[in-house]
């Protein structure tokens, strides 16, 4: 005893000795092995599996696969949940558990529901007209509304599984293991070529799997022998449950392997959850099948309404029959094939309705001679249940859908809808190809290809077995498909689907099962003027669900084309965007994440700054220390005691990050000239510059000291963030523009580390560590730099001074750094060695009124608005010269940099406040600048702070106002050099 | 995602390289001499055609080279891949170049 009623006694795919427990709503089940969710759940007789999306509807399983729009589930729980599955696409395994979404407290009775009786209020675009009072108040119903609409939830912990990502390359990729693909696979693998099969499913076959085994043309064991001839090829690559879903530029494919999503918790730990496929193909074959489209009619949701090649898949492939008693209502001939199938598995037919009004052919035949009631030019016009269809009222209807005879009710509970099916283009047109409507199949076709891309099989339109497998074999090998043979006998046309006459009263027909969206809300849409499948698509939000409008889309194009009275294709498609299955961010996010997200770059002193209790700052990729906080110290009183043991003592930091660039080369000047602002002929060799880097359009790009090392060889020093882009610009203009230089640039950032040694003292500890280099003022002044021996190390030494005070910078092989470090820490001139973080550091430079890269600077400053004209040659011209005379450049009302001492010394404004001209009165006010740099400053016992004020200097000593979230500060305008203007000390 | 042939390391991703932009715009020889709008039409002005372009290429975490790539920017063909300094191959004008 199995329990489940609807199982057929024996035939289909799944494995009867081993039943698999599952529970669904808190009710446990059992399936079988081989079982998806959903027909698990059918061979149980549960049809309601949710609630729809906006009207909380009752919802039953609509399809048998990627195209279903109802049967959404939230699988497991805790941080392994996933919201919004398709109970379709989900593998039955033991223990599996899975509820409903979107309802509450329960699927059966859902409060929600009670919208469903007001849903004449909320039409298609009801929130753009209804929610918009007053202003603001969007903000507050977006909440509730959000609630209402919700679906599945997210889990709020960390993913415990593990995602790949994997690289691959192959002559040909073919899409769908269906009998189209798996020919191509075949003729292309026995070619030699490189070639991989990607299908959705657990097993190839495709359609071929939902057929009864004696209904196709082809041998029964077709699909078995040629997947076990791909799978011997050693050239091919099988890749099972692995949907291809972006198909980009150069055919590069994207596709999402399921490795063991059908495991549950048995899946083994050596295996990631998915597997993230980015495949680079010669030739791309797509042989994606065909989707069933429902009919629109009234009430056309209820749980027990079915497409009629689901229930056929249900019946053949997995033996579960959804119903006792079903009523087809088609407009072509697929449905008569699915409802002789379901006859013969013991499925009562209560009539088959064709919209088409005059029938004829082999399947409509067979289905009389088997004593199935057909009605040409029939409709149904209403269904009956609530939770369950339990009847179809069905009429007669003229071609152009006019009821044309009376209603009568037929009790059922499943009725199978066949609108025709929709091509699977959603791939071909990612790759930019064109598509045809074609008026026969009522569908959109491949038509011109942009790509190196074949289309085979169902895609194509094409609907017998034979002739899908006669296109694979020829896209497999490339070639145009042989002209089909004539004597198969071509199948009657689709009609397309009448629409809208027989709407009944106030019943709703549904269109876009998932978005709850409905053929009234389509043409009330077209008639506000929403023409453009575009605006309709956005204004409705048809084809917008997870389902991207599988099923829908189409019908509702024709139901828009219909009301505008043009032809569909005028109408014409939205566009297809990846992905065409929704991808978990696990699998887009691979192995990147958490410490392997992005690479860490730490100087050969970092275990040092660590065990020194450093707080760490990022910049760019490095690990800089912040400031060093000592025991019941925090940031303000760490970074206050670093600063002032720079200006009173020595401080050491870690310069390790700032970028080198070794430039070689006879023409190594004039490469300087034209790149930096200021002249270079002049710099003799132990000798350093600062110069100033601009881009073309005269913005400040970086800044940095460069050292003349020898003749022909000039070291440049960059910002830590700046250093990759800055080797690239001049890598740019040497390569493009002046190729006629001899100019070499090598990156030396990692070979040296860097320490600076700051402060009153740092010439007397130097000079303890050194003894064939002479730190005499006189003999090493300001900007000079030597090389020698510190501590016993090759090093070069650099007096410069980022700090206002003496300061060298010590450069050796970064392999000493740490002894160098050590040595520095260690040495014994009497005085106490500080380290010092960039905190500190950048509250000595503003101290100075030095501006800082990326700070004071965003792209929109030239030197000019910095003050710094004194950098600027007018001998010669350098990159972005030219734009510091345009005339915006030199408007007055530009932002300028100041010094701003707020009245209140205690007061650090906060960095990128507002400056205002006159007290705050309300919006709108003016602005006339913003603060750039803000800092406690220990030296001059008050705050200090740089900014951006139009005017500049200009405004010195007005008083200007800065609004904050708790009142306003008032400051005054100053010099931005706030300690040692003149620079008195750091030459001393 | 491009398939780029680099001139010197062969087909690599896109990934690999980044954009300089419009190709084949000459720095003035002598931007003193330029009034402002010349000026600007150098510095910020760019062609931005439907159909094929010539564009700056630098195989960034490859080689470290600039080329010529002419890219068609509705399809992303591309046509040619040529070295700096090197003419364009022959075959008629690019669109908006």
């Amino acid at each position: 005893m199995t329990g489940q009623p609807y199982r057929l006694p024996a035939g289909g795919m799944i494995d009867r000795r081993r039943p698999v427990n599952f529970s669904f709503n808190g009710r446990r089940l059992t399936g079988f092995s081989g079982d998806t969710l959903a027909s698990a759940l059918l061979a149980n007789g549960v049809h309601l599996v949710g609630r729809s999306f906006k009207y909380h509807r009752p919802r039953g399983i609509l399809s048998a696969g990627t195209e279903e729009p109802n049967a959404l589930v939230q699988l497991e729980s805790g941080n392994r949940s996933v919201p919004n599955l398709k109970a379709t696409r989900i593998e039955l395994y033991e223990g599996l558990t899975a509820t409903s979404v979107n309802c509450w407290p329960g699927v059966r009775f859902d409060a929600g529901a009670l919208i469903d009786a007001a849903h004449r209020l909320v039409p298609a675009g009801f929130y753009y007209k209804t929610f918009m009072w007053p202003r603001g108040g969007w903000h507050f119903y977006e909440r509730w509304i959000r609630r209402m609409a919700g679906m599945g939830r997210a889990p709020t912990g960390p993913d415990p599984d593990r995602y790949e990502r994997m690289n691959a390359h192959c002559d040909v990729l073919v899409v769908g293991a269906g009998p189209a693909g798996m020919a191509a696979a075949q003729a292309a693998g026995r070619s030699g070529a490189r070639v991989i099969l990607a299908d959705e499913r657990s097993q190839p076959g495709g359609s071929l799997l939902n057929m009864a085994a004696n209904g196709s043309e082809i041998e029964p064991d077709w699909s078995s022998g040629v997947a076990a001839e791909l799978d011997s090829m050693k050239n091919v690559r099988v890749l099972s449950r692995t949907t291809v879903t972006g198909y980009f530029d150069h055919n590069f494919v994207i596709a999402l392997e399921q490795v063991t999503d059908h495991l549950g918790s048995n899946a083994p730990v050596h295996l990631p959850r998915q597997r993230l496929w980015r495949i680079r193909a010669g030739r791309v074959v797509l042989a994606t099948g065909a989707l069933e489209r429902p009919m629109v009619f009234a009430n056309n949701d209820r749980p027990g309404v079915m497409l009629a090649g689901a229930a056929r898949a249900y019946a053949n492939r997995f033996s579960v029959l959804p119903g006792r008693r079903a009523v087809v209502v088609t407009n072509n001939d697929s449905a008569y094939e699915a409802a002789l199938e379901l006859h013969a598995h013991g499925m009562a037919v209560a009539a088959i309705l064709d919209h088409r009004g005059l029938v004829d052919g082999n399947a409509v035949r067979g289905a009389r001679e088997a004593g199935l009631d057909v009605l040409p030019g029939h409709a149904i016009v209403d269904t009956g249940g609530r939770r369950r269809v339990r009847a179809a009222a069905v009429a007669k209807i003229d071609h152009d859908g006019t009821l044309a005879g009376p209603t009568r009710t037929l009790a059922c509970d499943l009725i199978l809808m066949s609108g025709g099916w929709s091509p699977a283009v959603h791939l071909f047109s990612q790759s930019g190809g064109r598509l045809r409507y074609d008026a026969a199949l009522a569908a959109f076709l491949p038509d011109h290809p942009r790509q190196s891309v074949r289309c085979a099989g169902a895609i194509n339109g094409a609907a017998e077995t034979t002739s899908c497998m006669r296109e694979g074999r020829s896209a497999g090998l490339d070639e145009e498909p042989a002209p089909e043979a004539s004597s198969t006998s071509p199948k009657p046309p689709v009609q397309r689907q009448v629409f809208a006459r027989y709407r009944a009263g106030e019943a709703r027909s549904f269109v876009d099962f998932q978005n709850d969206v409905t053929a009234a809300d389509i043409t009330l849409a077209a008639r506000e003027g929403y023409e453009s499948v575009e605006h309709l698509k956005r204004y409705t939000t048809l084809g917008m669900g997870t389902d991207q409008g599988k099923t829908g889309n189409v019908p509702g194009l024709a139901i828009l084309a219909g009301t505008l009275g043009s032809p569909v294709p005028a109408v014409g498609t939205t566009t297809f965007r990846p992905p065409y299955e929704p991808v978990t961010f696990g699998a887009i996010a691979g192995r990147d994440i958490g410490a392997l997200a992005d690479p860490v770059r730490q100087t050969p002193m970092h275990a040092w700054h660590e065990k020194a209790g450093a707080v760490f700052e990022d910049v760019g990729q490095w690990k800089r220390p912040f400031y060093y906080p000592r025991p019941g110290e925090n940031k303000r009183t760490a970074v206050a005691r670093e600063s002032l043991a720079v200006r009173n003592a020595v401080g050491i930091m870690d310069v390790t990050t700032l970028g080198k660039i070794l430039i070689c080369g006879p023409d190594s000047v004039e490469f300087l000239n034209r790149v930096y602002t200021n002249a270079w002929d002049s710099l003799a060799v132990g000798r350093c510059r600062y110069g100033l880097m601009l881009g073309e359009d005269g913005m400040v790009l970086d800044d940095g000291v460069t050292a003349n090392l020898s003749p022909n060889r000039l070291l440049m020093t960059t910002t830590t963030g700046n250093a990759a882009r800055v080797l690239s610009w001049l890598e740019d203009w040497l390569q493009t523009e002046w190729p006629d230089l001899d100019v070499y640039l090598t990156s030396l950032t990692e070979q040296f580390a860097t320490i600076a040694l700051a402060g009153p003292g740092a010439r007397q500890v130097l000079a303890g560590l050194v003894d064939d280099i002479d730190v005499a003022p006189a003999a090493f002044p300001f900007m000079a730099w030597r090389a020698g021996r510190v501590a016993g190390l090759p090093a070069r030494v650099f007096r410069i001074s980022y700090s206002g005070e003496v300061a060298y910078e010590i450069s050796v092989p970064a392999g000493h750094g740490m002894d160098l470090w050590m040595a520095v820490l260690q040495q014994r001139s009497g005085y106490e060695v500080t380290p010092f973080g960039t905190e500190a550091m950048h509250v000595l430079r503003a101290e100075k009124g030095y501006p800082m890269i990326g700070q004071e600077t965003d792209g929109t400053v030239t030197p000019l608005d910095l003050g710094m004209q004194w950098i600027l040659s007018s001998k010669k011209d350098f990159l972005g010269r030219r734009s510091l005379r345009r005339s915006a450049m030199l408007d007055p009302s530009r932002k300028r940099l100041v010094g701003l001492r707020t009245e209140d010394p205690e007061a650090v404004v906060p960095e990128g406040a507002q400056i205002l001209p006159t007290p705050p009165s309300g919006p709108p006010e003016t602005m006339i600048g913003h603060v750039t740099s803000s800092y406690w400053s220990a030296t001059l016992r008050r705050s200090i702070a740089l900014a951006l004020v139009m005017g500049g200097r200009e405004r010195e000593s007005h008083t200007v106002h800065i609004p904050l979230d708790h009142g306003t500060l008032r400051a005054e305008i100053c010099d931005p050099r706030f300690y040692d203007p003149e620079g008195i000390r750091l030459r001393g | 995602m491009l398939l780029i042939p680099c001139p010197w390391c062969g087909h690599r991703d896109e990934s690999e390289f980044t954009c300089g932009g419009e190709a084949h715009i000459q720095r003035p020889a002598d931007p003193a001499a330029l009034d402002d709008a010349d000026w600007a039409d150098y510095v910020f002005m760019r062609t931005n055609p439907k159909g094929r372009h010539r564009e700056r290429w630098c195989h960034s975490h490859g080689c470290g080279r600039w080329f010529n790539v002419e890219r068609h920017t509705l399809t992303h063909d591309i046509v040619a891949v040529y070295r700096m300094g090197e003419t364009p191959p022959d075959h008629g004008e690019a669109d908006g170049t």
